[in-house]
């Protein structure tokens, strides 16, 4: 099978600023990666380049060996930063929404995760706190059935026990031949469900490894590992 | 049984602790089948290839095993068990004695200590 997710010296600039430097990188199929860096390091310039909402200055990004496109958003499931549903919108427009425009999206899936968070399809999301609109629209993203889940900062607003529950959502939803990025400062919660991380820096890459391998080698956590590569 | 792992070692090595203390303890009696990885990975809170990586650890060290498309059995191997059970035993003993040296504790004031706990206190 293909590589899910290849970049070769892909590089991008926002004017004179360089936001991604010549990076390489592949991504296997059936793993959990966590995309760890400061702020400001290219993370989001990564995943957005990954979903087609930023075109590379320079070099060549390919998920299933295509550029990003009408095909590859096909296999990608986004979940961006920023929610883009309109307030007004209540969880029953959304559902029908993501019916619409993804043909892999299990509507039965989210409506049995909704029920399990207590959240009701009549609501709408202007009614929602911070934390329930993410736990939606998380939802919704791991509802599809794609190749390839990007999750930027999937649980920075929700307390810790929906985080868990949402960790127990990713784990759950995932197979064999897709994988989920994952891009965090919350280290330390998510560490345990993964299997690789990609240590990202100005624009660089600074290391890429599996979990595991950090502690048999390092002795420390992945939380500890970071702290100490990126002291300010 | 909770699954507390600590930072310092892989998450994989852990969980063959773990699932070794419930074999030993008896809350997996022999011959039992083992739970799904996928179900494994949800009650540990941890990833399924993890989870796929600690009963293959288990599986090596004749604990667990696999038939075919019947999943993962527990050994019935009693012999095998006491074995281990003996090695766990060994390994913490071993770290108590290594505490003690470390508290300046010579081997005949530990006997003596031990024994007399052993006995019920002073």
């Amino acid at each position: 099978m293909e590589q899910l997710l290849s970049c070769q010296n892909l590089t991008k600039r926002y004017g004179y600023k360089t936001a991604l430097d010549s990076i390489n990188l592949t991504i296997e199929r059936g793993r959990i990666i966590g995309l760890l860096g400061p702020n400001g390091s290219g993370k989001t310039t990564l995943i957005k380049l990954i979903n087609g909402l930023l075109a590379p200055t320079e070099g060549l990004l390919l998920i299933n060996g295509a550029v990003p496109g009408p095909e590859t958003k096909k296999v990608v499931s986004y979940l961006p930063e920023r929610t883009y549903f309109n307030s007004w919108m209540k969880v029953t427009d959304i559902l029908n929404f993501f019916c619409d425009f993804y043909s892999d999206f299990d509507r039965n899936r989210a409506m049995e995760m909704l029920h399990r968070l207590n959240i009701d399809e009549k609501d709408r999301l202007s009614s929602m706190s911070k934390g329930t609109k993410e736990k939606v629209q998380l939802i919704m993203v791991m509802s599809r059935d794609a190749d390839l889940y990007c999750l930027d900062e999937p649980i920075g607003g929700v307390d810790p026990a929906a985080r868990d529950y949402i960790l127990q959502t990713i784990i759950t939803n995932y197979n064999e031949r897709a994988s989920v990025l994952i891009s965090t400062h919350l280290i330390s919660d998510i560490e345990n469900v993964l299997d690789d991380v990609i240590f990202i820096q100005n624009g660089h890459i600074r290391l890429t490894t599996s979990v595991d391998e950090i502690r048999e080698q390092e002795g420390k956590s992945v939380d500890a590992l970071f702290r100490e590569v990126f002291r300010c | 049984m909770a699954w507390i792992l600590d930072d310092s070692r892989p998450i994989y090595l852990q969980i063959v602790d773990v699932i070794k203390t419930n074999i030993i303890a008896g809350a997996y009696q022999p011959g039992d089948k083992l739970p799904s990885v996928r179900d494994l990975a949800m009650e540990a809170s941890v990833n399924p290839n993890t989870m796929q990586k600690a009963l293959t650890e288990l599986e090596r060290s004749g604990l667990v095993y696999t038939q075919r498309t019947s999943g993962r059995f527990i050994t019935e191997d009693t012999a095998k068990m006491t074995e281990i059970k003996e090695q766990l035993a060994k390994e913490q003993i071993q770290l108590f004695l290594k505490n003690m040296e470390q508290l300046g504790f010579k081997k005949e004031d530990i006997k003596r200590l031990l024994d007399q706990e052993l006995k019920g206190g002073k």
